[in-house]
């Protein structure tokens, strides 16, 4: 919060006392809570060179980045690295647009409410995961496969939390909108939107986490590209190394995605910021 | 549904009419037949106890209630400051304000508005940063800023602690002697209703049961022995004994 904000109401305590010393603990703190998984990863890579953990088991953490290293300077990871992302790109497009126009629907309208709204929540129950082997009888084991997955994976929480988002709204701030005279599309855009969009926000958050599981998945179905396509590869020739390395670069990119939508979101959302301050 | 008709525009007709004004919620009616009138600055105070239907009345009048009957003309703008001060969390206060409003003078209008409310300082602030007298006081400018022909206020003081309630009353008689606005002012605290009004009505049984000119003058204050007069007549037909 800023200072103009306390000015008409000096708080003769805070006004005087020293200001606290509250960010200078924090660093500390996280630093212990970085001690355990360095711990962690120090004991695996101590296991795995005593010969503690076969290395077709588990190979210690220098040779997995060495590995990662290695296949980015021949460019391999580069490839496969683009077709994984390309993937959950398209995919997160088309099954977040979707979810983002049916949500909208059964949100504003009451009809839609009523047409949309059953047949997803039913949808709903359907682990979507369990749905590949139909998947595969509709569309094939190609690129649509993965595609599909990942679209089904990003529609749900999209959907939920757009519509969610949407009849959680505040009526009494939309009637003060209507009293200010604004139009229905005014009213969707100045209060409907910015009203929604921390749901919308949240929803992304799980789309984009759903959508790297789904791609987990597909992408062990006779791909011939991408980060689990390299691991089911690597398994076959028991290159365990290779396999940890997918498994790190989804959890990379996952931590990545994640970060950058936290970024995005708290300069969209710079207004809780001050919800928060009071 | 109230048919709302815009009136003529001569300067002496009445800003707000309603008739026969009639609404129920399933079997409970909460307005009977309620005719209004309200004269070019002219500010009116419908008291009630709860559940009498005087915000019902008032959210009708703004055109907030599609299901009732009767007839409700409202002449030249009109603006609404409901109890809560319904400010978009998302708009700093300077949008807030000017919510709706375009034009090449606009940002000139809100700095006039938020000054006469006294926080011309504010309009960079987040809603989330201010006090409740302060958001509410955002809500009366972005009311003003309408240059309204008619206030209507539904409790605008009712969530206030009792000194913040007193300034803004205060600042009220201001702006409506600056502005000349008339308004018609919800409540149910008879010393608000007779500081400010100048007629009081009751509603009681979902119709107007007392209509009462309050012939105190500018400087009115409690202390005034005809305040104290009517005060007890109001509150004893509100049921509220006084001895």
């Amino acid at each position: 919060m800023s200072r103009t904000t306390l000015a008409d109401a000096p708080d003769p305590v805070t006004a005087t006392a020293p200001a606290r010393p509250r960010r200078p603990a924090r660093p500390a703190r996280r630093w212990r809570r970085l001690a355990s998984p360095v711990l962690l990863v120090l004991c695996w890579e101590l296991a795995a060179r005593t010969g503690l953990l076969a290395p077709e088991k588990l190979p210690a953490p220098s040779d997995v980045l060495a590995t990662g290293w290695r296949l980015a300077r021949d460019g391999t990871l580069a490839v496969h690295l683009v077709d994984s992302l390309t993937r959950a790109g398209v995919g997160l497009l088309v099954g977040g647009g979707l979810a983002l126009f049916l949500g909208t629907v059964a949100g504003l309208l009451r009809l839609g409410d009523d047409l949309v709204d059953p047949p997803v929540q039913m949808a709903r129950m359907l682990p979507h995961l369990g749905l590949v082997p139909l998947l595969i009888i509709w569309v094939g084991i190609g690129e649509s496969l993965k595609i599909s997955l990942v679209a089904l994976g990003a529609f749900f929480p999209i959907y939920f939390n757009t519509y969610a988002g949407i009849r959680d709204i505040d009526e009494r701030l939309v009637e003060a909108a209507r009293t200010c005279g604004l139009g229905q599309a005014a009213r969707l855009r100045h209060v409907v939107l910015p009203g929604a969009l921390p749901a919308l926000f949240l929803g992304l958050r799980l789309a984009i986490g759903a959508a790297w599981l789904s791609l987990v998945v597909g992408e062990q179905v006779n791909a011939q590209t991408g980060i689990g396509f390299l691991m089911m590869e690597a398994r076959e020739f028991s290159q365990t190394d290779v396999v940890v390395l997918g498994l790190l670069i989804y959890a990379l990119l996952g931590l990545a995605s994640d970060l950058a939508l936290r970024v995005v979101e708290r300069r969209t959302l710079t207004w809780r910021r001050g919800l928060r301050a009071t | 549904m109230a048919s709302r008709t815009a009136g003529d525009l001569t300067g002496t007709a009445p800003v707000l009419t309603a008739r026969a004004v009639h609404r129920a919620f399933g079997p409970t009616v909460v307005l009977a037949g309620v005719d209004l009138t309200i004269s070019p600055g002219e500010v009116v105070a419908l008291l009630g106890g709860s559940g009498s239907g005087k915000s019902t009345l008032l959210r009708i009048l703004a055109g907030l209630d599609g299901e009732a009957t009767g007839e409700t003309a409202v002449r030249g703008p009109a603006a609404v400051v409901f109890q809560e001060h319904r400010l978009l969390p998302w708009k700093r206060v300077a949008e807030n304000v000017g919510l709706g409003l375009s034009g090449a003078d606009t940002d000139q209008r809100i700095d006039r508005a938020l000054t006469e409310v006294g926080l011309a300082d504010r309009r960079r602030a987040w809603p989330a940063e201010l006090s409740g007298g302060q958001a509410q006081r955002v809500a009366v400018a972005r009311a003003l800023v309408r240059e309204p022909d008619l206030l209507l206020l539904d409790e605008p003081f009712g969530a206030l602690d009792a000194l913040t309630r007193l300034r803004m009353q205060g600042l009220l008689r201001r702006l409506r002697a600056e502005h000349g606005f008339a308004a018609l002012l919800v409540t149910h605290d008879v010393d608000e209703a007779l500081l400010l009004a100048d007629r009081i009505l009751l509603l009681d049984a979902g119709v107007i049961a007392e209509e009462l000119p309050v012939d105190l003058g500018n400087g009115r204050t409690p202390d005034d022995p005809a305040f104290g007069t009517l005060r007890r007549h109001l509150l004893d037909r509100l049921g509220v004994p006084t001895t």
